[in-house]
């Protein structure tokens, strides 16, 4: 596909925040965040709920106006030339705002015509986003008669109607079925092949470790680390995590030796994880070694557990 | 394909947006122009029948006791007082309900402003579509009257110009109440304590002469009141300089209301 490129995009960074404060009374959603994206790769925004990612995907739109920072969006700056950037960026919300009454192909014209595809174009834009979003049987149908994972298949190809070099994905798979959480996700990742710059926000660890090049991990309102998948594990977690399982007597007695000695533990379910299991002594209980994972991080890093 | 000339080239190379941008204008209205479609006979139904109605009640009930209202004949009064009720309720209640319902059950607005829209351009937009269709709705009060007997005159012509022109502030009005609506059930204080005596004391069915002196000045504030006059002006010929005042009100207050709508939806869309 040919997606729109940039010359100068591999010096400047797609996305770049500057201490960006958000509050909403005396909340504070976004708190001092500092953020760049480069060019040509898929970013994944990891946090809890309430981390401040959906305030930051909406201070992007400018649609939420930051208290103290600055922003810019593929160079430009925010919220004065925020028009322009939507012009040139695709946005795929986590809340399904779909025209109701309308069918899949009206609603893709509307957006056309908003993304200012020229009209000699627009037809074949409609077809190329039904098909994007194997939605295409579909076409004339009322969007209030769509399934949950063609209706979210649908805001995707809605996004990108407009073929734009930079794409924000809030939440993409939240409430999807496996399958089409599948099926999303290899949307994502083609369009990341073509070269299309991705920042997607998302609460689960799988999805950010499948499909992030760079992980930022979110935290009250901040990012508390950054890194690849496995850089940001072995910084984290170590090289093995310890699994201590046993009745809840054991697993107290564990988490004293755990205690005692200053490991690095979590709770995993039943089990006690104990990190960079590759550094511990023979004082370590009896237990099963496994590697280090993404969720081992994210838990030592924000202290939530998630999915 | 810039709209202004000097302004530098975008990173991309992409075609520079400007303000108030017709392509955007013509974006959101497309929208309205597909829903339209699809429920065009209800809106034109009850534009037609509503009117019928009034001038079935008023005509038979006031038209035997009177031949004339403030030296009027009762049909002409009673059809250009319906073409100014018809371009309120065809404006205020789709600007009341509609920006509300897209805006906080539909998430409609949420959606476009994603897109390379604005708010101005948003609201603008919606307020041109309502008022477009006001304007043509104005006319059929008119065609009914003629159906009862009114006397057809080219200045009837400039009705839909005139409706277009007032539907445009009180679309733009009803925007402003969905903004500062807490619930949609509030729009009910609006609908009984604005719009209904809006609607009564505007001369449109009685001439506000007959009123106490604190109401007729009250009436003259009115911008449904000014109008009628021009209506009622435009098509029984006698159209005169004191509608250039009474355009200039409705122009007025179209531009408040428009202004007043970009602000406080606009305050409210954007967090």
């Amino acid at each position: 596909m040919d997606w729109k490129t940039d010359a100068a995009g591999t010096a400047t960074a797609a996305i770049s925040l500057r201490g960006v404060v958000k509050r909403y009374g005396p909340i504070v959603a976004v708190n001092g965040l500092d953020l760049e994206v480069p060019p040509g790769i898929c970013f994944g925004l990891l946090g809890p709920n309430g981390a401040g990612k959906s305030t930051t995907m909406r201070m992007l739109t400018a649609q939420a106006l930051a208290d103290e920072g600055t922003i810019r969006v593929l160079g430009y700056e925010l919220p004065r030339e925020s028009k322009q950037s939507r012009l040139e960026m695709g946005v795929v919300p986590q809340l399904d705002n779909l025209d109701v009454e309308l069918t899949c192909r009206q609603i893709l014209t509307v957006f056309a015509r908003l993304y200012r595809v020229p009209r000699a174009e627009r037809t074949l834009a409609v077809e190329r986003a039904l098909q994007l979003a194997n939605l295409l049987p579909r076409a004339d149908t009322i969007v209030r008669e769509l399934s949950g994972g063609m209706r979210r298949r649908l805001l995707v190809g809605r996004g990108l109607i407009h073929k734009p070099r930079l794409v924000l994905l809030d939440e993409p798979t939240v409430g999807l079925d496996p399958q089409v959480r599948q099926e999303l996700w290899s949307l994502i990742d083609g369009l990341r092949a073509s070269g299309v710059t991705v920042l997607m926000s998302t609460h689960y660890i799988e999805e950010a470790e499948r499909l992030a090049d760079v992980v930022a991990v979110m935290s009250q309102g901040k990012i508390v680390a950054q890194g690849t998948p496995p850089e940001l594990v072995l910084a984290h977690a170590g090289e093995q995590v310890l699994e201590v399982y046993g009745p809840p007597a054991q697993l107290a007695e564990a988490s004293e030796i755990v205690a005692r000695n200053g490991w690095q533990s979590r709770r995993s379910g039943p089990a006690l994880a104990i990190m960079r299991a590759e550094t511990l002594d023979g004082e370590a209980p009896q237990g099963v070694r496994r590697p280090a994972n993404l969720e081992d991080a994210f838990v030592a890093l924000t202290g939530e557990e998630i999915e | 394909m810039s709209a202004h000339a000097q302004a530098p080239e975008t990173v991309g190379g992409a075609r520079r947006v400007g303000r108030l941008e017709p392509a955007a204008l013509a974006g959101v209205m497309s929208r309205d122009v597909v829903i339209f479609k699809r429920y065009w006979k209800a809106t034109t139904f009850s534009s037609v029948v509503q009117p019928t109605i009034y001038l079935l009640a008023f005509g038979l009930g006031f038209g035997t006791l009177l031949k004339q209202i403030d030296h009027v004949k009762t049909i002409e009064y009673i059809a250009t007082g319906t073409v100014a009720t018809a371009v309120l309720f065809s404006s205020a209640f789709p600007g009341m309900f509609n920006t509300f319902i897209r805006w906080q059950f539909q998430r409609t607005y949420d959606a476009m402003l994603a897109a390379p829209v604005d708010v101005e351009e948003l609201i603008t937009a919606e307020v041109l579509w309502i008022s477009l269709r006001a304007g043509v709705y104005g006319l059929a009060p008119l065609l009914v009257g003629i159906a009862f007997g009114l006397e057809p005159d080219p200045g009837m012509l400039l009705v839909p110009f005139i409706g277009f022109l007032t539907g445009f502030g009180f679309a733009a009005f009803g925007v402003v109440i969905a903004a500062v609506a807490k619930t949609i059930d509030n729009f009910n204080y609006v609908t009984s304590a604005v719009l209904t005596p809006m609607f009564l004391v505007a001369g449109t069915f009685f001439p506000i002469s007959t009123l106490p002196a604190g109401l007729r000045t009250i009436a003259q504030i009115n911008p449904l009141y000014h109008c009628v006059q021009l209506v009622r002006d435009a098509s029984l010929g006698a159209l005169g300089t004191a509608d250039l005042g009474h355009a200039a009100v409705l122009l007025g207050f179209a531009v408040v209301m428009w202004r007043i709508a970009i602000w406080q939806l606009g305050k409210r869309l954007i967090d």
